[in-house]
């Protein structure tokens, strides 16, 4: 399958600042890819390299087969882009703003309309198609912003930050937009909030410092146990007690009553499970902790601060 | 490109300044005119006593265009100093920057919507000689070159305008930039010198006072037009040079 977004050895400087340094991505049809790192990590420049916005001081981008320096103008057709602040004109009315965006776009006049429609419906904008952009609140002027990125059906969508500025009701109603756009369109979207990559990508790129440091699908890094359970226990015996389980190889008290077990390689949680009620501890609850994206993206963007 | 241009002409229309300087500006031309024509009017039992006395062409409406032109550079910068700064103060340059439209007709959408709104401003200046016509037969060729004169200078402050509103997101660094610039160049020929000298050559005013008078030559309007290309060019390098450099 031809990838949607092909980016090879992007490298770009500031002055003497190094941003990105030999960044290669990929984006096939029908995947949503998240962008990780910390402030300041290179996500936007990133994204504003995908989109146009930013040369690149070397490397290649193509899109949707096109390249972004040779064929810019064919490129461009292939994307919608949501930069960090959504770019809106606050004294048009959404309508206006919406219908300008599509004609940007290139979207052919007599399906402007209709385009309008379904963005509005996609984003939950229909009531507000009369309202002057200016008076629309932070969470709105959002959904307008991504309804721009999707009005001409690009087939890759870039998201800077989408869910920025968004309540907790509206966050998730744009994730599950996300990923209705992802079964069809090729999705990348940056972030710094996990579990909002962990609820919609399926595949995580994590940069620190301007170099690309973890790429992997995400539902291979959920199957990879770590060895790790966590246990809620009615009638604690005291973590003497618990060490004594056959194939703990160690013991964290979490409270009074639960504890992090680490185990051996071969020890099955069946088993220890029924060690564990045939002492009648009063077993309440057994959690196997998967690999944490969380404990990932810490190792790896606080590994390079003490090299240097 | 025709997006861009409706979506800033409405845009231009919607802001209170295009009106207000509007306003201003007929105010002040429109006073201008009548101590002209009353000025003119003192005068006629003078003028009815000489042989081929200079009519209301010379007398009224070339010293009114005059200053209808200076009045008009100082409406342009006002006009276009919002047009690439506001876009960039707002991050609105990076939707036009990734959508797929070239910066030249990015530019080319913006300049012509300018020019449209200078249009309605050049049918206002027309309005004030033109009322003439209820009493007199001012000449008529001499009225179009100096409407002509005014349309090619207002079309140059336009570009100068919107190559300076490029360069800065402060709109008032760029109408600074751009008031400067265009003084510049309309003071540039008061060191003296011949007629051909560089300096004259390169004066706006030079160029400008000759078609008012009624000679419109083909140096004068290259003069007009290579200053708008210069502009254009200019502000088009600029936003590719931001958009590669950042």
């Amino acid at each position: 399958m031809e990838p949607l977004i092909r980016m090879t050895g992007i490298t770009r400087f500031f002055g003497q600042f190094l941003a990105l340094q030999d960044l290669h991505l990929e984006l096939l049809p029908g995947e949503i890819v998240g962008l990780l790192g910390p402030n300041g990590a290179g996500k936007t420049t990133t994204m504003r390299i995908l989109s146009g916005c930013l040369g690149a001081s070397s490397g290649t981008v193509l899109l949707d087969g096109f390249s972004l320096s040779e064929e810019p103008l064919r490129a461009k057709r292939a994307i919608g882009y949501l930069p960090e602040n959504p770019p809106l004109y606050p004294e048009l009315t959404v309508d206006e703003y919406l219908c300008f965006c599509a004609r940007l776009k290139a979207v052919v006049r007599s399906e402007i309309a209709a385009a309008l429609d379904r963005v509005k419906t996609l984003c939950g904008l229909e009531p507000d198609g009369d309202r002057l952009i200016r008076n629309l609140s932070k969470g709105y002027q959002q959904r307008v912003g991504i309804a721009q990125a999707i009005i001409h059906n690009p087939r890759v969508i870039i998201l800077d930050e989408p869910t920025n500025g968004l309540d907790p009701n509206q966050i998730i109603e744009i994730r599950n937009l996300i990923r209705t756009l992802g079964k069809h369109h090729g999705v990348i979207l940056s972030t710094h909030i996990l579990p909002e990559v962990q609820s919609v990508c399926d595949r995580v790129v994590i940069l620190n410092r301007g170099r690309q440091v973890y790429m992997e699908r995400l539902a291979q890094m959920n199957d990879q146990e770590s060895g790790m359970l966590t246990i809620r226990l009615e009638r604690s015996p005291g973590e003497a007690a618990v060490t004594e389980l056959e194939g703990v190889i160690g013991v964290t008290a979490l409270g009074a009553n639960r504890f992090s077990l680490r185990l051996t390689g071969s020890c099955s949680i069946a088993g220890l499970a029924k060690q564990i009620v045939q002492r009648n501890w009063g077993l309440q609850e057994l959690v196997p902790e998967k690999q944490n994206l969380e404990q990932i993206f810490y190792r790896l963007t606080t590994a390079g601060e003490q090299n240097g | 490109m025709f997006a861009i241009y409706s979506k800033e002409l409405r845009s231009l229309f919607l802001s209170p300044l295009a009106w207000s300087l509007m306003i201003a500006m007929q105010l002040v031309l429109g006073w201008l005119f009548l101590v002209q024509v009353e000025q003119y009017l003192e005068l006629q039992p003078k003028l009815a006593a000489l042989d081929n006395a200079p009519g209301v062409s010379v007398l009224v409406i070339a010293p009114l265009l005059n200053s209808a032109g200076v009045v008009i550079m100082m409406l342009v910068p006002l006009l276009t100093m919002g047009i690439f700064t506001r876009e960039s103060g707002r991050g609105t340059l990076d939707l036009l920057f990734s959508s797929p439209v070239s910066i030249t007709a990015i530019v080319m959408g913006k300049y012509l919507a300018v020019l449209t709104l200078l249009a309605a401003v050049l049918l206002l200046v027309a309005l004030l000689p033109l009322s003439l016509l209820l009493g007199t037969r001012p000449d008529i060729g001499t009225l179009a070159a100096g409407l002509l004169a005014i349309a090619l200078a207002s079309a140059a402050y336009a570009a100068v305008g919107i190559w300076t509103s490029s360069l800065t997101q402060q709109p008032a660094v760029a109408a600074l930039s751009s008031y400067t610039l265009l003084l510049l160049l309309w003071i540039i020929n008061l060191t003296g010198g011949g007629a051909n000298s560089p300096l004259q050559q390169l004066s706006l005013s030079s160029h400008f006072q000759r078609m008012l008078s009624g000679l419109v030559t083909s140096g004068d309007i290259t003069y007009f037009l290579l200053l708008i290309l210069t502009g254009l060019v200019l502000c088009v390098y600029r936003l590719e040079r931001l958009r590669r450099e950042g």
